[in-house]
């Protein structure tokens, strides 16, 4: 009844005027000219919703049109119809005042006019079976082949337009290479392309699109038009917006994408991969797809009511998704206009609704960093961490008998008495991952400028004529370091959450690890127990001993389970993982033939005097702490799972959701009005179904299963299916052409917009199905056209055509905010180009938190991972990174289909002031400078030449070379008389044989071009 | 460069949108959904006339994050008093949900002391004494309703009109709807004091599925008001001066090749951006305001306040601005340390309560409260039961059956006090405003019928109001 409230022209309606409209010759066309007038203007009363129909006349049906009289075919003038839209009488015309949708005088001629041709109706073209295609036969134009530009040809011809000529060589290489893999194309790359294109433009671009999909980028760029609409970020929404570990979903798409898994496949296992028999890891990971939903951790919240939000957006999104459906519109009622009950909504809503997650994180799996990149991983070294798993989860179970063992071991033991003689090692290499920051100092210890914020250092040490049963870490002050050190924390302070040391690249087990003080709460066990949450740190606090300094000389000593053999080198590992900048700043090592006595805490060794049965609980928790920090088995265990690790070539491993029904069904009903607590007892409990107007279900063999996702995810992707395969194509149509042959690539149905070309469209849908799904394929075909290929320089078609639905251009499409750092990145230089792993943080501007409720401990990255690209940039969702969503990047809430393109002020600000950007644009400065050497005249126009190549793949014209030689030359005047802002805009370094103000300069010049609408810009 | 722009085809500014609306112009868009085309080319934010008359023109929103108690602060109710530490009727609670009080929850007297002042004699605890001065320029709602009890929800629907997030802010719609008169600011600024930001984060001044232009743009109270608007390290006004129009030049160079006129949208952005980097930091810049002025406000100079948000919420307004919205937190009073309605409320009353009677007294005497709507309120209100935290009765939990708000200036009726509840405050007995009802009035007065200014998102015409809402002709005058 409320829809009656909301004034809204169909858009079919508005392009239906501008390139669809039946001429007056052609016959009416229901589909194309009658269904949008009547379901945008009629269908509210006149529908499918049966609550709101008046007059018992549903229009959306031919029999009852007839039968009720509203409609004779054949006799416009006899139809009640006709009589009821052209009366003066405000009682009686149609539709209603009140409902505010007046019928247009071209409506009501077409209406008139289709009545008098018989009034035939046709079922929606969308739900439609998809019809086999042969492309048109163009009248005289016999040179054109490709499929695609012969649809496109037939419908230009029809305007007397015809297609623009192929872009010019430098602009494909660039159009290519940012839509397939969002990075730019190297300036040698260009060139090479270019001189293949002049040879032979088919074969040069077919080459080049072969190159560009088998680039692993290309998982990249399309897997992120995935992540989109599979609402992927990494925290968890609403108030609290908590971190959530997704990334390895992110990965499996990024791969899924590069392996070209056919995209039913894709479907299954993202809908349902849990369901199939027997699911590998990466499968189940794929179940993340539906897990991306949002959970409220806000205290007090109704968990199902949350839940019921998830369901909600299940539904929804696989609706958008897949079918371009509005499903959503039939969560409170029966669409107004699509033929989807109220009901069909909840038989949607049962498949969802089985899953164990209650607005919590619930089921995950373990999954290892790198590991959904693995190529063939030897069944063997899988296999060897499996059983170093197995044993962890063994020595698990039999914690309290070894409990048992061990106290009885520390009473029974006598006081060692050994003697530690410590010897000081000169480290034999080392490095650092925030570069070259480690330096020796004459005493053999190592001094630590800072790095990245939470440092790695790795020491080589030489190998010892003796036996080592020991060694010794010191940390050591500095006049260098914050409060003299040892650290270099602003304190001094230090968190070392890890050891770990190697013989001979095998890790060594390490018994015990003794501090000689410890912050409270942060022991130098903790550096042992292989968790990277906990570490030793020497802050002083209410329970340190008296007279103890944080800022001092202070020492770990590791005590071997066995001692290493003469003649070894050892590598050691130290982890800051907690901390941002609480690493190490001065720290030697010494090794010790004979072990130090270990100190046995007079508190355990009291308890434990006390006999097992007349422990306190106090007691007994205290020991079971200890055990667990001494446990060498453990410790040994963890040792094995690591090495087992690294022969796999995977990192730490993390735990990410997934997807699992419950064991016992949950019953769905229909929710009145969309309430969930407001069940349909009446009707009852609702089974899993789809939409009637769609294909059905096959019939069950075992009639007493019930259905679940699998069973829908095999009939999303059935062949026949009418709307999964349109929808997908059409879906990347629009990324190169900037809209979709649907327009309203989200609704399909009979609300949405009449296809501009639907031969086209059923073409590539059933071609994309015949070819195995095939994304791979769908592209080639599409960039190989002419269509992909001609040139987007507006040109006379725009009067005939001005928002060139019928593509007698090309379209100039702003890239994706992501792509927008991504291609500074490519054009600097600085790109790290590693795929996949844990989410970064780039540097970003201050003050993002200073309206949000929660603050994220943003470290900018120093090292590679400041130069990683943008979609693996940490997405917290109620703080997101500035410089996404000020270039549309949605915020993540819910499904995006398409994204907004916006030209806004905060834009230009971000390009030109933002640190990062700033950073990038100072890397192509320095890197034209190493590029292009000399200052003179012929130098700076070669540079200006190449920083062209660089950031637009083509050569500057006259006129912009000019403009860019004049402006270089002032800023070099003008940093030339400003030794302080010249050395603030340097790159950080400067190239050899430059001056500060030249650099300063190019870096400027570098930012202009980095500022350009071509630069941000798919032309 | 201006009569080069105006050469340039009229083309809209959004190529392409989430919804599926496309390359339709967003002048078409905008016709389409009974608004005026934008006057000037490519910009969103181009004034544009409201589809109805309209009273007012500019709206500041005083968002009281946490919810406030209006047993504290409006309402005195000496039944609740004298049934403390009973059970409240069973009538009231049953089938009722909250967010942590459980069964068993006692009524709670209010130990806050009222009066009535004004003519329109409208109650007025201890706790806003400058709130007497305001008492009758100020239309009185104490009749409000809300859906939701917990605050990240509560604060989207106060918002958006929706509880997901998501949905487009009422600020979003508004500059959508009627762009700004500001050429140099954002059309929709958002500021914010108090220990933290509210919960929701951008989530509460989002543009939804409208287009990101019309998202609430935050101003920090300190250091660059906006991100990234100061010039790089390095980078003097004279070199930015010239990096813009370097700019500028490459961009004509390119629009000349490919005539796009996106090109020309985008030079005007970068014009503007050249230009909000100088009048942004002038806004914040406090100087030219008189001593008495910041007196009035209890402003500082260089301070970060909500009086110093405040006063920028009227410097804003000045300079064309047109939707302004303040964040307060923390009103969350459950009882807990820093929680209780003793000194805690004390301390965010007394932040509070001079500098938003003073923004209400500095735009009548200036002549802006005609077309300035000001509205005071937060997500929620209070349970009249109180909540026990730590073993002690001192606070209450949230409530959303009844709680009070305060509207003046565009067209609300001053002095106006409109909302009964019953004996203890607990539900709306009569002239109720459900936030729907809030959402259409305030749109009313901005010359909109709120079930027309829709925008199609996944098959469905949105509109602020949801299918709910009536205009409260009652309040207005």
């Amino acid at each position: 009844m409320y829809f009656g409230k909301w004034l809204q022209i169909s858009i079919c309606l508005i392009f239906g005027l501008a390139v669809a409209t039946a001429r007056s010759e052609d016959a009416v066309d229901f589909n194309r000219d009658i269904r949008p007038i009547l379901s945008d203007k009629c269908f509210q009363c006149h529908g499918p919703d049966e609550e709101t129909l008046e007059a018992g006349l549903r229009l959306d049906q031919r029999d009852s049109a007839v039968r009720e009289e509203a409609i004779i075919p054949g006799n416009a003038d006899g139809s009640e119809l006709i009589a009821r839209i052209l009366t003066k009488d405000t009682d009686d015309i149609m539709p209603p005042p009140k409902v505010k949708k007046p019928l247009t005088t071209e409506e009501a001629e077409l209406l008139r006019r289709w009545i008098d041709e018989g009034a035939e109706y046709a079922g929606h073209w969308a739900f439609e079976p998809i019809a086999s295609m042969a492309a048109p036969e163009l009248s005289e134009n016999s040179k054109v082949n490709h499929p695609i530009d012969r649809f496109i040809l037939s419908r230009l011809e029809d305007k007397g337009l015809t297609l623009s000529p192929e872009a010019d060589p430098h602009t494909l290489a660039r159009r290519i290479a940012l839509d397939l893999t969002g990075l730019l194309p190297a300036p040698d790359r260009v060139e090479s392309f270019v001189a293949e294109w002049n040879q032979d433009s088919d074969f040069a671009v077919s080459g080049y699109v072969d190159e560009m999909l088998a680039s692993k980028h290309y998982g990249e760029r399309w897997g992120r038009h995935w992540l989109d609409q599979a609402r992927y970020a990494d925290s968890n929404g609403y108030t609290i917006d908590g971190e959530r570990t997704m990334w390895p979903y992110r990965d499996w798409v990024i791969r899924a994408v590069n392996e070209d898994m056919p995209f039913d496949e894709f479907t299954i296992k993202q809908i349902a991969g849990d369901l199939l028999p027997d699911p590998d890891k990466a499968t189940l990971v794929a179940t993340g797809f539906h897990r991306n939903t949002l959970i409220n951790q806000e205290g007090g919240t109704d968990d199902e009511q949350f839940r019921n939000e998830e369901m909600v957006d299940r539904v929804n999104t696989t609706g958008a998704v897949w079918m371009g459906l509005t499903l959503g519109c039939a969560q409170c009622h029966t669409h107004k206009y699509d033929p989807i009950s109220h009901r069909e909504y909840f038989e949607m809503f049962a498949f969802f609704n089985q899953g164990e997650d209650i607005n919590n994180v619930s089921t995950t799996i373990e999954v290892g960093e790198g590991e959904l990149f693995l190529e063939n991983p030897d069944p063997e070294k899988t296999k060897a961490l499996d059983a170093a798993k197995a044993e962890l989860a063994t020595l698990e179970k039999s914690k309290a008998a070894r409990q048992k063992v061990w106290e009885k071991s520390i009473l029974e033991a006598k006081a060692t008495t050994g003697v530690a003689k410590w010897n000081r090692i000169k480290p034999s290499q080392f490095s650092a991952l925030g570069g070259d920051i480690l330096k020796v100092l004459e005493d053999d210890s190592l001094l630590a400028a800072p790095g990245a914020p939470m440092e790695e250092y790795r020491v080589s040490l030489p190998s010892a004529k003796t036996p080592t049963a020991a060694m010794r870490l010191r940390l050591l002050p500095h006049e260098s370091l914050p409060k003299n050190g040892p650290g270099l924390a602003s304190n001094g302070n230090i968190v070392l959450t890890r050891v770990e040391f190697f013989r001979e690249g095998k890790p060594v087990v390490v018994k015990e690890a003794e501090h000689d003080h410890a912050q409270p709460g942060f022991s130098g066990a903790f550096t042992i127990d292989g968790n990277p949450e906990t570490g030793w740190a020497i802050n002083v606090g209410k329970g340190t001993a008296p007279g103890v300094k944080m800022n001092a000389e202070h020492e770990i000593r590791f005590i071997f389970a066995e001692s290493i053999p003469a003649g070894s080198e050892m590598d050691v590992v130290l982890y800051h993982e907690k901390n941002a900048s609480y690493n190490i700043g001065r720290f030697a090592w010494e090794r010790s033939e004979t072990a130090p006595p270990v100190m046995r805490d007079e508190k355990l060794l009291t308890s434990l005097r006390v006999p097992a049965k007349e422990r306190s609980d106090a007691d007994k928790k205290f020991l079971a702490a200890e055990f667990a920090r001494l446990d060498v088995e453990k410790r040994a265990a963890l040792a094995a799972i690591s090495e087992a690790r690294s022969n796999l070539g995977i990192g730490r491993e993390v735990r990410t959701m997934i997807m699992k029904d419950r064991a016992e069904p949950r019953e769905t009903f229909v929710h009145l009005r969309g309430d969930f607590l407001r069940h349909d007892e009446e009707t009852g409990p609702v089974s899993p179904g789809v939409p009637a107007v769609l294909p059905e279900l096959p019939k069950l063999e075992d009639p007493e299963r019930r259905r679940n996702r699998l069973d829908l995810a095999h009939w999303l992707v059935r062949e026949d299916h009418p709307l999964t395969p349109r929808v997908t194509v059409n879906r990347v149509w629009m990324r190169y052409f900037g809209r979709g042959i649907v327009e309203t690539e989200n609704d399909f149905g009979t609300q949405g917009a009449y296809p501009t070309h639907p031969e086209l469209l059923d073409w590539l849908a059933g071609n994309f199905v015949g070819n195995g799904w095939s994304m791979k394929h769908l592209h080639k075909l599409i960039l190989t056209s002419a269509t992909y290929r001609q040139s987007s320089i507006s040109n006379d078609s725009a009067k005939k055509d001005p928002l060139n639905h019928l593509l007698a251009r090309q379209a100039r499409i702003r890239v994706e905010a992501e792509i927008v750092r991504d291609a500074a990145l490519s054009a600097s230089g600085l790109l790290h180009p590693k795929i996949g792993g844990p989410g970064v943080m780039p540097p970003q501007p201050d003050g993002v938190y200073a309206f949000t409720q929660r603050k994220v401990s943003w470290v900018a990255a120093k090292g590679p991972d400041r130069y990683r690209r943008a979609l693996y940039t940490k997405f917290y969702r109620s703080a997101p990174y500035p410089l996404l969503t000020t270039f549309d990047s949605p915020d993540f809430q819910s499904v995006c289909t398409a994204r907004v393109r916006s030209n806004t002020p905060l834009q230009s600000l971000t390009l030109a002031n933002d640190e990062a950007m700033i950073e990038l644009a100072q890397g192509l400065g320095a890197k034209l400078l190493r590029e292009v050497a000399g200052t003179d005249s012929t130098a700076n126009r070669d540079r200006i030449r190449r920083a062209f190549l660089l950031c637009y793949s083509r050569p500057p014209s006259e006129g912009e070379l000019e403009a860019l030689v004049e402006f270089q030359e002032k800023q070099r005047a003008s940093f030339a008389a400003d030794e302080e802002g010249a050395g603030a805009f340097v790159p950080e370094e400067v190239p050899e044989g430059f001056d500060a103000a030249t650099a300063a300069s190019w870096s400027a010049l570098a930012r202009a071009l980095m500022n350009t609408d071509e630069f941000i810009t798919r032309e | 460069m201006d009569s080069f722009l105006q050469q340039q085809t009229r083309r809209h500014f959004f190529e392409k949108c989430g919804v599926g609306l496309g390359s339709i112009a967003l002048s078409d868009l905008m016709m389409r959904d009974g608004l005026a085309a934008p006057s000037r080319s490519g910009d969103p934010m181009a004034l544009r006339k409201p589809p109805y008359k309209a009273k007012a023109k500019n709206v500041i929103f005083l968002f009281m994050a946490g919810g406030p108690s209006h047993l504290e602060l409006f309402e005195d109710k000496p039944k609740l008093r004298e049934f403390h530490g009973q059970l409240p009727p069973e009538s009231l609670v049953k089938g009722k949900r909250f967010a942590f009080l459980g069964e068993g929850a006692r009524l709670l007297g209010s130990e806050r002391k009222f009066e009535a002042y004004g003519e329109s004699r409208m109650q007025l605890s201890e706790l806003f004494p400058n709130h007497q001065k305001i008492v009758d320029d100020v239309c009185w709602l104490r009749g409000m309703k809300t859906d939701v009890f917990n605050h990240g929800p509560a604060k989207l629907f106060m918002n958006t009109g929706f509880q997901v997030p998501g949905r487009p802010s009422m600020g979003s719609w508004v500059t959508y709807g009627i762009g700004s008169e500001s050429r140099d600011l954002p059309g929709f600024v958002v500021l914010q004091s108090g220990p933290r930001g509210p919960r929701a984060g951008n989530a509460l001044w989002s543009a939804g599925f409208l287009p990101s232009s019309y998202q609430g743009v935050p101003f920090r109270g300190s250091g660059d008001p906006i991100l990234n608007l100061a010039n790089p390290d390095g980078i003097t006004g004279e070199r930015q001066r010239d990096f813009f129009d370097v700019v500028g030049k490459l961009n004509r160079e390119r629009l000349a090749v490919t005539k796009d006129p996106e090109i020309s949208t985008r030079i005007n952005a970068y014009e503007m951006a050249y230009r909000m980097q100088s009048s942004a930091p002038e806004l914040m810049d406090l100087s030219g305001e008189s001593q008495a002025t910041l007196d009035l406000y209890g402003a500082e100079r260089g301070g970060n306040s909500y009086a110093n948000n405040c006063l920028l919420a009227r410097r804003l307004i000045e300079r064309g601005v047109r939707f302004v919205q303040l964040y307060h937190t923390d009103w969350d009073h459950h009882g807990g340390p820093g929680q209780t309605l003793g000194k805690d409320l004390e301390k965010v009353t007394q932040q509070v309560d001079q500098a938003s009677a003073a923004l209400v007294l500095d735009l009548k005497q200036r002549g802006l409260l005609e077309d300035t709507i000001v509205v005071w309120g937060g997500e929620f209100g209070r349970t009249p039961m109180g909540e026990t935290r730590d073993g002690k009765i001192g606070g209450r939990d949230h409530h959303i059956d009844a709680f009070t708000m305060w509207a003046a200036g565009g067209g609300f009726r001053p002095g106006m006090t409109f909302g009964k509840t019953d004996d203890f405050g607990y539900e709306v007995v009569d002239q109720k405003i459900h936030v729907h009802d809030l959402h259409a009035t305030i749109l009313h007065q901005l010359g909109f019928d709120h079930e027309k200014l829709t925008f199609r998102f996944q098959g469905r015409d949105f509109r602020l109001t949801d299918v709910h809402g009536r205009v409260v002709k009652e309040v207005l005058s």
